[in-house]
C-alpha cells in the first residue's frame, strides 16, 4: 500500500498552441518552404535598398542609373542581363524594381486591411443599422467593375495634394508610388470586409462571446481582444492571397503611366521594353517578366500552403 | 416570383445611388474644378469662365436647385455625360461606337475560354490525385503568376511579328475574324490558369457526391457521368461566373485593345487616362456599375431556373 507518488510516471504531452501547430504543418511542406525562402530573398533585397538609402552605403549593385556599358548590350558575363537604351544594367533595374512593387503591395494590403477588418467586424458584431450601412457601402463598391474603380481612383488621386493644415496634419502631396498604393488600398478592402463580417456573425453566437458579454466587457474590448484574434488566421490568409494581385495591379498601373516615374519599377520596365522588343532586344522584357513571375509564383504557392495549414478544416483537395 | 423581382429591383435603388455618390465624390469633390487644365496654358479669363459654365463648376456643390450634386445625378441617370474634353464629341456617342469592336473581341474570347477551361477541368477532375492532376494544378499556378502584359507582348512578338501568323495591328479593311483571332487567343491562354483552377475545384466538390458513385456503379461510362451528370449539377457556380462576366465583356479588354489597336471601349479608356479625360471615365464607371447590377439580378433569377430548390424568401 505504499504507492509513493514518485513512482507514477506522467506521460505528459506538451500542448502546442494553434500558431505553433500551424507552423509545424507548414514546415512539413518542402515546396512551401522553398517559396518562403524565395520571398525572404526578395524582402531582403528590398530591405537592403532601403538601408542603403538611409545610410551612406552605396553598393555598386544598387546604382541602377549608372552607365555600365554601351546601349543595348546583350546579356554577357559582365552584364548578366544586358543593358537598356541608356547603357544601364537591366539586372540592377530589376532588383530596384522589387522595391516599388513590394512597397506598393505592402502598403496597399495594410490600407485595405485597416479599412476592411474594423468595418467588417463592426458590421458583423453590431448588426442592424450599422450593418446595413456597411453592407450598402461595400455592395456599392463591388458593383463597380474593379479595373474601372481602381483607374478612376488612380486618375483622380494622381499628383493631388490635400491640405490638412487645418487638422494639424500638414500638407500631404501624393505622387507616384503613394497614388498607386492608395488607389489599390482604397478599392480592394471589400473582400476582406465581407469575409470578416460573415465570420464575426458566426462567432457572435458562440459561448465565449456570450461569457465575455455577461462579464461586462465593453464592445471594443470584445471586438479587438476576443473576436479579431479568433478570425486572425483569415486576415493572414487574405493578406497573402491579395499580395500577388497587388503586385500585378502595380505593374499595370505603372505601365499605364499612373505610377512611379523617377525610379524603375517592373511596370515601367515593361513599358520601355515594349518598343525594344520588335527590334530584338528581348532581355529587359524577359528580366521584368521573370522577376514578377518568380515572386508571384512563390507567394501563390506559399499562400496556398499557408491557407491549408492555418485552416485545416478547409477542404482544398 | 414577380414580387421577388420587384423586391430585388427596389434593392438596386440604393446601390445606384451609392455609385452616383462615389463618382460624384471622385470627380466633383476630390478632382474638382480642372477648367484651367482643359483651357490650356495661355487661356483668357473668358475661356475659363465658359468652360466652368459648361461643366457647371461655377455652381454650388450641394445646396441649390441647380447644384453640381443635383445635375450630376440628373445627367447620369439620363445618360447625358456631356462632351469629351479632348475632341468635343459627345461621350455617350463614343461609348456606343466602341461597344461593337469590344464585344467582337471579348465574346469569342469568353466563350472560348469557358468551353476550354470547363472541359479541361472535367478531365483534370477525373484524374484527381494522379500525376496529371498535380502537374496541371502546378502549371495553373505558374500561369497565374505570369503578368498579363508579358503574355500580350510575347504573344504579339512571336506569333504576329516574327512568325507572321496573324496581323500585328488592327486594320479597318480586314475581316473582323482576322484581327480578333490573336488577341482572343492570348486572352484565352492568359486566363486559362485561373479559370481552370476554379472549375477544377467546382468539379471536385461535385464528384464527392453520392450520385456520382451510383452512376459509376451502375456501369455508366466516365464520359457520360462527367459531361451529363456532373456538368449539369455544377451549373450553379458556372452560371454565377458566366452572367457576372457579361458586364466585363461590354467594357472590353483594356490592355489587349491597346496593344492590338482595336478601337473599342478599352482603347477609349486608355485614351481617356492619357488625356485625363474625366468625363469619359465617369461615364464608363457609371455604365459599368449599371450593367453589373442588372446582370447580378439576372443571375439570381437564373438560379431559380436551374435549381428549383433555391427559394425566394
Amino acid at each position: 500500500m505504499n504507492n509513493a507518488a514518485g513512482t507514477i510516471k506522467f506521460n505528459a504531452v506538451k500542448g502546442r498552441s494553434y500558431w505553433l501547430d500551424s507552423l509545424h504543418r507548414l514546415r512539413k511542406r518542402p515546396l512551401a518552404m522553398c517559396a518562403a525562402f524565395v520571398i525572404a530573398v526578395y524582402i531582403a533585397v528590398v530591405a537592403f535598398i532601403y538601408i542603403s538609402q538611409w545610410t551612406s552605403i552605396k553598393p555598386a549593385l544598387l546604382q541602377w542609373n549608372q552607365q555600365v556599358g554601351r546601349e543595348y548590350e546583350s546579356p554577357s558575363k559582365k552584364n548578366l542581363l544586358g543593358t537598356d537604351f541608356l547603357g544601364r544594367s537591366v539586372l540592377r533595374k530589376a532588383l530596384y524594381g522589387a522595391k516599388v512593387s513590394i512597397t506598393v503591395a505592402f502598403w496597399a494590403s495594410i490600407i485595405s486591411l485597416a479599412i476592411g477588418v474594423p468595418l467588417g467586424a463592426a458590421a458583423g458584431y453590431f448588426g442592424k443599422f450599422i450593418d446595413d450601412i456597411i453592407v450598402w457601402l461595400f455592395t456599392t463598391l463591388s458593383s463597380i467593375p474593379y479595373i474601372l474603380l481602381i483607374l478612376a481612383f488612380a486618375l483622380v488621386l494622381k499628383d493631388k495634394s490635400f491640405d490638412f493644415t487645418k487638422f494639424g496634419l500638414g500638407k500631404i502631396e501624393l505622387s507616384g508610388i503613394s497614388t498607386v498604393y492608395l488607389a489599390i488600398g482604397l478599392t480592394s478592402w471589400v473582400d476582406i470586409c465581407r469575409l470578416i463580417r460573415g465570420e464575426v456573425m458566426k462567432h457572435k453566437q458562440r459561448e465565449y462571446i456570450l461569457a465575455a458579454q455577461s462579464y461586462g466587457c465593453g464592445n471594443s474590448r470584445i471586438i479587438f481582444r476576443h473576436l479579431i484574434p479568433n478570425v486572425f488566421h483569415l486576415i493572414i490568409i487574405n493578406f497573402s492571397l491579395c499580395f500577388v494581385g497587388f503586385i500585378q495591379a502595380e505593374v499595370i498601373l505603372s505601365f499605364l503611366g499612373l505610377g512611379e516615374k523617377n525610379c524603375p519599377s517592373w511596370g515601367t520596365m515593361i513599358d520601355t521594353a515594349r518598343l525594344d522588343l520588335p527590334k530584338g532586344y528581348w532581355w529587359e522584357m524577359t528580366a521584368a517578366t521573370a522577376a514578377i513571375f518568380v515572386i508571384s509564383l512563390a507567394i501563390n504557392i506559399f499562400g496556398d500552403a499557408l491557407r491549408d495549414s492555418l485552416d485545416p478544416k478547409l477542404k482544398t483537395r | 416570383m414577380i414580387s421577388y423581382i420587384i423586391r430585388r429591383l427596389l434593392y438596386t435603388v440604393p446601390i445606384i445611388f451609392g455609385v452616383l455618390l462615389i463618382t460624384f465624390i471622385l470627380f466633383n469633390i476630390v478632382s474638382g474644378d480642372v477648367s484651367d487644365q482643359i483651357a490650356g496654358k495661355a487661356a483668357s479669363a473668358e475661356t475659363i469662365a465658359e468652360i466652368k459654365n459648361e461643366y457647371g463648376w461655377n455652381k454650388p456643390l450641394f445646396f441649390a436647385a441647380d447644384s453640381q450634386f443635383v445635375s450630376h445625378f440628373k445627367n447620369s441617370l439620363t445618360f447625358n455625360f456631356g462632351r469629351s474634353w479632348s475632341d468635343r464629341e459627345l461621350v455617350i456617342d463614343k461609348i456606343k461606337r466602341g461597344a461593337i469592336p469590344s464585344l467582337a473581341l471579348t465574346v469569342p474570347m469568353f466563350i472560348g475560354s469557358l468551353v476550354i477551361s470547363i472541359s479541361l477541368a472535367l478531365v483534370v477532375a477525373y484524374f484527381r490525385g494522379g500525376i496529371v492532376d498535380i502537374l496541371s494544378v502546378f502549371i495553373c499556378v505558374a500561369m497565374m503568376s505570369i503578368p498579363f502584359l508579358s503574355f500580350i507582348l510575347f504573344g504579339q512578338y512571336f506569333l504576329a511579328f516574327k512568325w507572321g501568323l496573324f496581323p500585328v495591328f488592327f486594320w479597318p479593311d480586314l475581316p473582323i475574324a482576322n484581327y480578333v483571332a490573336l488577341p482572343a487567343l492570348i486572352g484565352i491562354f492568359a486566363g486559362l490558369g485561373g479559370s481552370l483552377r476554379f472549375y477544377r475545384t467546382v468539379m471536385l466538390d461535385e464528384l464527392k457526391n453520392d450520385y456520382v458513385r451510383t452512376a459509376f456503379a451502375k456501369g455508366l461510362s466516365a464520359r457520360s457521368v462527367l459531361f451529363k451528370h456532373v456538368l449539369k449539377n455544377a451549373m450553379i457556380p458556372i452560371i454565377t461566373q458566366v452572367v457576372l462576366a457579361i458586364p466585363f465583356l461590354f467594357l472590353g479588354s483594356l490592355l489587349l485593345e491597346r496593344f492590338f489597336g482595336i478601337p473599342g471601349l478599352g482603347y477609349l479608356m486608355i485614351d481617356a487616362i492619357g488625356g485625363r479625360d474625366f468625363q469619359v471615365i465617369n461615364a464608363m464607371t457609371f455604365i459599368g456599375a449599371i450593367l453589373f447590377v442588372v446582370f447580378n439580378l439576372i443571375t439570381d433569377i437564373c438560379y431559380s431556373i436551374v435549381d428549383p430548390r433555391v427559394s425566394f424568401e
